[in-house]
Parts: structure tokens; sequence; C-alpha cells
């Protein structure tokens, strides 16, 4: 393994986590404010649908991303109707949303381009291209450095760099603002919230609503940015990989990142080695696919420190009388 | 009761009747749905093909999920079509419990072998396509490194890959074949951002020409191939029009004979083992005016004498379903 092929794994690891990562904070905003969410997956396919027609019908890749981000928070809302409101299940409704958006996608795609639940292919301004960093160009030839931030860092798509910005936002809103204390503090005791004269509803439903943009952000990269065009269930299983990473990171905005660029470091290594032979013992390519759920059922067992979640997380607010 | 019984009889029988005079052909698809842009609208093309040619009619249905399977074959049964094709390897089952219980009735299973009496069983020799399409990759990578990005890894994406590298080291016997496979349950039919991260780890090893043999995955190593500007090769149905000058070709698994075939020799047809080749146009390579640039006449010479190789069977292409083992891949 040269420092080249170690470039081009993590290169391809900035990619793979950026759904991952934009994934984890949305599900992150929701479960800190006591609103379990396991309908990330969900609301992702839903946004890489719209985003990817109305990308192609529009030619406008910045109209995709605003419906795609409409269609997200759209169930976003619905799982908040469902689950504050009505004080529903929170998994099944999470559960309904996944199925629901699994669905739909296909009926409308083949209503509407009769392409076997596909979208055309996006073209031009349909899609979003590679941003070059400056400079890019001018350091490439620098040892070391040069590689490092014209190919790893530099050539990705500007949603790659608001997912990572995200994190910081994240972490300022949640500890360092007085919204951010009383969304965490709706998801730990939210009586005590009530007591203080604050909407439990309210933060609640913002906190959905953040979580749906952006899972409808992480949504539009994977169908117009990672790819050209939807295709039926294309999300694959990330919602349920942020989920796992979220635990993995119990629920911090800085150790998601980490959790999330570990998940897409193992997958970018499953993807270039099908089998990973480190000294003689050879690791097939299942155990490398397996891992991220692995390494989150052994956060979750306590045997590496312990995942607490928010403690009125999954529990419907109920005022008092 | 009884009066209802005998009323409930006699509408079923009349149903019955009306059903056999028609005996129009049925045709189901799997799940992928008929307008999949590859295998269920190869089938769906070649019943219309039918249809067309004859001026007759046939029943079909998309299947919405896998219960549906032994009640849509009982239904087409008992409704009197005949004979009733199946696209989809996943019919198997079904078609085993139910064939049995309707012996006046023919029945076609695409892509899967159904031991039974009134029976045909389709299966395709992808070996042989999958070796011409590789010949040509071999002649058109510039870097003698070609990849290949299977869908789930199953013994028949298997069988893909390895005529695909004996058409490969057919041409030149240095070249390097990259083999990789999507993943290992059925998402792996449907994820194209694997599909993309695939096509460029390769492409970072060298390969300048990509076979995708995985559903809707290779929609994804297609658009990624275009986008760096090398070559990929389509698969099941002709994939050249995707990305215009981009595609080097498709390897063509003719389902829409199969299908055609099976509708015109009607109720009376012969059941048993058939097997679509190479020698009876049953698979192929896609040549189009998308594609006609890229493809020299000196490669098609040569792709086309191979191919007669095939059919004449002077040139056997080893098939990793016969005995789960490739010689000159490792998986």
């Amino acid at each position: 393994m040269d420092f080249l092929t170690l470039i081009q794994i993590f290169d391809s690891t900035i990619r793979l986590s950026t759904p991952l990562l934009l994934a984890c904070l949305a599900g992150l905003f929701s479960e800190r404010a006591g609103v379990y969410d396991i309908g990330l997956e969900g609301k992702m396919l839903m946004a890489a649908f719209f985003s990817a027609a109305v990308a192609a019908v529009t030619g406008s890749v910045w109209l995709g991303l605003l419906a795609g981000i409409a269609a997200s928070m759209v169930l976003a809302g619905l799982h908040g109707v469902a689950a504050i409101t009505f004080r529903g299940n929170q998994l099944i409704s999470g559960v309904a949303i996944n199925f629901l958006a699994a669905g739909l996608t296909v009926l409308i795609a083949q209503d509407w381009f009769q392409q076997g639940g596909r979208t055309p292919s996006l073209m031009g301004g349909g899609r979003f291209t590679p941003l070059s960093l400056p400079l890019a160009e001018t350091l490439a030839p620098v040892p070391v450095i040069g590689p490092i931030y014209a190919e790893l860092l530099s050539g990705h798509s500007i949603l790659v760099y608001l997912a990572f910005l995200a994190v910081p936002a994240s972490w300022w809103v949640l500890n360092r603002t007085r919204f951010g204390l009383r969304l965490r503090a709706v998801g730990e005791n939210p009586a005590a919230v009530d007591t203080a004269g604050v909407s439990v509803v309210g933060l609640r439903f913002a906190a959905v609503a953040i979580c749906g943009l952006l899972c409808g952000i992480a949504g539009a990269y994977l169908a117009t940015a990672l790819q050209a065009g939807f295709v039926k269930d294309m999300t694959a299983g990330r919602g349920f990989i942020a989920l796992a990473a979220l635990i993995f990171a119990k629920w911090r905005p800085w150790h998601a990142m980490w959790a999330c660029l570990l998940f897409g470091f193992l997958q970018a290594v499953a993807l270039r080695y099908q089998n990973l032979d480190i000294g003689g013992l050879v690791i097939p390519v299942q155990v490398m696919d397996a891992l991220p759920y692995i390494l989150t059922v052994v956060i979750l067992a306590g045997f590496v420190g312990k995942a607490i979640p928010p403690r009125a997380g999954g529990e419907p607010y109920v005022k008092e009388r | 009761m009884t009066f209802m019984k005998s009323l409930l009889g006699a509408a079923a029988a009349s149903a019955l009747m009306a059903g056999a005079a028609a005996a129009e052909p049925a045709m189901i698809y799997d799940l992928g749905g008929k307008f999949d842009k590859s295998f269920n609208e190869a089938a769906f093309g070649g019943a219309e093909r039918w249809a067309k040619e004859t001026g007759e009619s046939f029943r079909e249905i998309e299947l919405q999920s896998e219960a549906q399977r032994e009640q849509a074959l009982r239904r087409f049964a008992e409704a009197g079509s005949n004979p009733i094709v199946m696209a989809g390897f996943a019919f198997a089952d079904a078609l085993g419990q139910v064939a049995a219980d309707y012996p006046d009735t023919k029945f076609v299973i695409i892509d899967m072998v159904v031991d039974a009496p009134n029976v045909r069983s389709v299966v395709f020799n992808e070996n042989e396509g999958s070796y011409l399409v590789g010949m040509l990759a071999a002649m058109a990578s510039k870097t003698d490194t070609v990849g290949f990005v299977g869908g789930m890894d199953i013994p028949l994406i298997r069988k893909f890959a390895c005529g695909y590298a004996e058409g490969v080291l057919a041409v030149k016997p240095e070249a390097k074949v990259i083999a990789n496979m999507t993943g290992t349950t059925p998402a792996a039919w449907n994820d194209p951002v694997k599909g993309s991260e695939l096509t460029k780890a390769q492409i970072s090893q060298g390969a300048d020409v990509v076979y995708a043999a995985a559903g809707g995955t290779g929609v994804g190593v297609l658009q990624t191939a275009a986008d760096e500007n090398i070559l990929s090769i389509g698969v099941d149905s002709n994939q050249n029009y995707l990305h215009p000058g981009k595609v080097l070709t498709s390897m063509l698994k003719r389902v829409d004979n199969a299908v055609y075939d099976a509708f015109k020799d009607g109720p009376e047809m012969e059941t048993g083992f058939q097997v679509m080749g190479v020698a009876n146009g049953g698979v192929g390579y896609a040549l189009d005016d998308y594609n006609a640039p890229l493809v020299s006449d000196e490669m098609k010479a040569a792709v086309d004498a191979a191919a007669a190789k095939i059919a004449s069977g002077e040139l056997k292409v080893h098939d990793y379903m016969a005995d789960d083992s490739c010689p000159v891949l490792s998986f």
C-alpha cells in the first residue's frame, strides 16, 4: 500500500462518509430532542428522488436540492405529527416512513419518467460538479502536502464541505446556544423544560425539522453529486449505518464525524480490496462490511465505554395536568 | 347454502370456460418490473414483438411481492392461459409446486431449470457472451488492465466474470483483470454509489475498460466511467445509448428471443431444457450507431471469428456454475 493508494482510499472515504455524516447529524438533532428516528433512510431516499427528478426536469441542481430538502422535511413533519402531536410510537412511525419512501419513489418515478423507477440521467447543470479549492493546481507537485491538498481535500462537491462544516456548527448550536441547551434538555427532562415555560412540542418539532433538512441534503448528495440520477433503493442501508454511527458516537457531533469517517473508511477499504491480506491473515470482504455493525454492538454492550441515550428518548411528552 | 354453492360453482365453471376459450399466452414479470431497462423489459419486448406480428394479444402481470408468485401462476393456469412464461430464476420453487397440478398447461421458466414434463427451462450461456465482450475490452484497453463490477456475489455473476476474464486473456495473456463484487445482499443490485466507488478504485489501479454486470448498480458504473473518460460495457439489454461514445458495447442476453419463441411455439411447444448460447443467437454483443466509432473492423472480425468458433463447439468457454471454480480468476 503506497502513499498514492492511501490518498485514493481516503478520498473515497470522504465521499462515502459524507451522506453518513449528514444523516448522522440529522439523527443527532432529532434524538437529542427525544425523538427517535429510524426513518433517516426513508427521508434520504425521498430526497434523493425529488432532487434528481426536479434537477432532471428543470436542469438546475439547486432547485433539485431545494426540492429534495422539501420532500425530506415533509416526511420529517409527518414523523413529527405522528410521534409528537399524536404521541404515537416513534419507532413504528419511522419504519412506516421507510416503507412509504421505498414505495412512493418508485411509483412516482415510473409515473413521471417511465424508466423503470429511475430518473433520466442528469446532464450539465443538473449535477453538482467537483469544486477545485484555490491553489490546488499550483500545490499539486509539492511532495506529500501536494497530493493531500489537491487529491484528498480539493475536488469534492460543495455539499461535502457543507457536511463537514455542519459538524462544528452542530456542536456550537447544541452546546453554546440557548436553543441548543433547551433542545438537549427536552431530550433529557421535558417536564423541566415545560415548567420553565418553554414549549416542548415546539422544540421537538424544530429538532425534527433540522433532521429533515440534513437528511434532504444527504439524499440530494447521493443522487445529484455522487450519482447522476435516482435509482430505486439507492440509499442501500446508509440511513441505518448512520444510526449505528450515532450510537457509536454516543450522540455527540465531533464523535459523529469520526465515527462516520471510520465507517466510510471501512467501506472504502472493502471496496478497494476484496480480500484484505494482513501478514498472511486473509480478511474476507464480508467482515469489513459487517464491521460497523459489530463495532456498534460492542459499544452498546458496554465493552468500550457506555452509550447512554438521551433519557427521554422515545417517550412522547404528556403535559401534567 | 346448496343453492349458493351451485351458483358459485356455475359461476366458476363459466369463468373457467371463458378463460379456456381465449387460451392466450401469459407473461409474468419479476419484481424488477416490466420497465427495468434490462431483463424484464427484454421479456416484454419479445412478447410485444409476437403480439405485433400475429395480431393476437397476451396476458401479463408485474409481481409486487414474493407471495404473488404461486398465486399468479395458478390464476393464469386456471384462466386457461397457455403457455405461461415467467422471467426470472426466483420462480423455480413456485413453479415446482404448481406445474404438476396443471399437466395440460405449458410453462416456460427463464434463467432456471425446473424438471417437470410440461416445463421448458431456458438458460443462457452468459459466459459465452461475456467472453466476447471480454475480447473487445482487451482490444480496446490501452493500459492492458480491465475491470469487472458484479452485483451480488452469486454463482451466476461469477459465471459472467469468469467468461469475461477468459475472453480478455485470450486476446492479451499478460493483461490484468480486476474483478469486484458490490456486496453479498440483494441491496448490491441497487447501489450505484458503491458501483461508482468500485469503478474509481479500479481506474486508480489502471483499468480503462469496466464491465458492469450489476443491475441498478451498473448505472453508477457506466456513469462514472463516462465521467472519468474511460470505456464501460453494459449488460443484458443494449445499454450503448446511455452514454454514447463511452459505452464500448453491451453483453446481450436475448431474453426477448426466448419469450418470442415460447409464444410462437404455443401450447404445442417442446418442453425440456433449452440452452441459449452464441450458437443460436441467445447471447451476443451489441453493435449500433452509438458505439460504432469505438469498435474497429479488426476488433469486430476477431470477435466474430471467436463467436463462430464457440458456435461450432471448437472453442469452449468455461462455465463457473458447472464446477464452482474459475481457472483464470480467483474470487
